[in-house]
């Protein structure tokens, strides 16, 4: 049943949410994690002497780390909840999404628990990471060829 | 439907709670409280067994009434399959196990009082648990997640809280009892209870006031379970808007539970329900045994809300039950 009243008056009492201020900040956040993985990159390529390309993997991989670490630690949700999107976004989200799971269904096993669980919110972005990848690469074989 | 009572009485409760309710205003009211949301225990699911354990074993300790003498006992909580219940019941009585989500405390009050009202049994308990953690697993994201949550969002309390009702007269006095009913007013956001129960609520004290006869004067206070800060300013302009009823002696038990100027992460108000049942069994059962309160009308609302409907794009559905309790 929908009861216009009820929602006048509901809507009346919603509070806004801080949309400009929380987008702030996740730019800023997410800013200062680009910043950090290109120091990361620079660093490696000059200390290693090696290309980019593999500078930038060891850089992705140390990120993964920490993240999980930090989750496992027990206080990356607390950072989570005050930068948002700042570090979702990045791959420390999917590590820690990827993590948090696990952790919270270790009490079930390593097969029914965490084996299952892992990817209960990561499942959806490799899943749909894959297929989009999929269609975007035979739109651009059918325009441009190989 | 209103049921009216002569025979049942409050002779007993008590409550558990976790860290968070313990930093709150009533914290010195509770019985028990753990510094670790897993009790010493090795799963947060394990640890809320054991706040049912412990609540149980306060309960017969401060009554001095052994558990052999207890003649039922009715229990719910928000776990799949009410598993802290059955669990932590084990032993004790026979058992009914209800699911009411946060509206349970009230409705494990209800059914137990009409078995002694109707004279089958001497001595029932009812009892409520729930734990964030494990709620917060249940319907929403991984406990280490932290996802963002808007302010109309509440907090899962964690804690057990149970009461002793029984038909040898004692202080408070269980008057009568309004069973809800199912509502649907359309809403859907699981991050907004408030807004989902408060037409419950409202509909539940419409039709108390109309069964009885009764206006809001009629009682010293009126508490609803856990429509968090915002709920509750809408049950008051919804019910002055459209009923015409002024509610000058309402508040929310989740809003009374934690301080929310302190106490950031419970953003509108705690929820659960538990909520309900550590406030009203500690601190407005303190109140009515000093007779600062004489007449109170608790109104436990509850979401029935399962994330599997939601995303097959059903509507949150609501229910409350109210009860009324009397100085004698």
């Amino acid at each position: 049943m929908k009861n216009t009243k009820y929602d006048k008056i509901a809507d009346f009492h919603k509070v806004k949410e801080n949309r400009l201020g929380n987008g702030i900040v996740a730019f800023l956040c997410g800013g200062v994690m680009g910043f950090l993985a290109e120091l990361t990159i620079e660093c490696f390529m000059n200390w290693f002497k090696i290309s980019r390309e593999t500078s930038s993997i060891y850089m992705i991989v140390i990120f993964i780390f920490i993240a999980c670490l930090f989750t496992a630690l027990g206080f990356f949700d607390k950072l989570v909840t005050k930068f948002k999107c700042g570090l979702i976004i990045p791959i420390t989200g999917f590590a820690h999404s990827v993590m948090s799971s696990s952790l919270d269904s270790k009490s079930e096993g390593l097969i029914y628990g965490i084996g299952s669980n892992m990817f209960k919110l990561a499942g959806s972005v490799i899943v749909y990471g894959i297929v989009s990848a999929f269609i975007f690469g035979l739109i651009r074989y059918l325009i441009g060829g190989i | 439907m209103t049921f009216y009572y002569n025979n049942v009485y409050l002779k007993e409760t008590s409550c558990i709670t976790g860290p968070y309710e313990k930093k709150g205003p009533l914290g010195k009211y509770f019985d028990k409280s753990y510094k670790d949301l897993y009790m010493g225990e090795k799963s947060f699911e394990k640890g809320e067994i054991k706040l049912v354990k412990d609540s149980l074993n306060i309960l017969f300790r401060k009554s001095k009434i052994g558990k052999e003498k207890i003649d039922l006992v009715v229990g719910g909580d928000l776990l799949n399959q009410i598993t802290a219940s059955t669990y932590g019941a084990l032993g004790v009585g026979d058992f009914i196990g209800i699911y009411g989500a946060c509206s349970s405390s009230v409705l494990g009050m209800i059914i137990v009082s009409n078995f002694i009202e109707s004279g089958f049994i001497n001595r029932g308990v009812s009892l409520v648990s729930s734990h964030n953690m494990t709620s917060e697993k249940q319907f929403r994201y991984p406990t280490e997640y932290g996802a963002p949550k808007p302010h109309t969002s509440t907090f899962t309390s964690t804690g057990a809280a149970s009461c002793l009702l029984t038909n040898e007269k004692s202080k408070v006095k269980v008057e009568c009892a309004t069973l809800g009913r199912i509502i649907d007013y359309n809403q859907n956001d699981p991050n907004d209870m408030g807004r989902v129960m408060a037409p419950a609520a409202i509909d539940t004290l419409v039709r108390h006031f109309k069964d009885t006869g009764r206006d809001p004067n009629y009682y010293d206070l009126i508490l609803t379970g856990d429509l968090g800060k915002y709920g509750l300013e809408i049950v008051k302009d919804y019910m002055c808007c459209e009923h015409n009823i002024e509610l000058s002696n309402y508040n929310d038990c989740g809003v009374m539970l934690y301080n929310l100027e302190k106490q950031k992460e419970v953003h509108a108000g705690g929820s659960g329900p538990v909520c309900s049942a550590l406030v009203v069994y500690s601190y407005i059962y303190n109140l009515l045994l000093k007779k600062k309160l004489k007449r109170v009308l608790f109104l436990a609302t509850g979401a029935l809300f399962s994330p599997l409907l939601l995303y097959q794009k059903e509507n949150i559905n609501s229910i409350c039950h109210a009860i009324s309790l009397e100085v004698v």
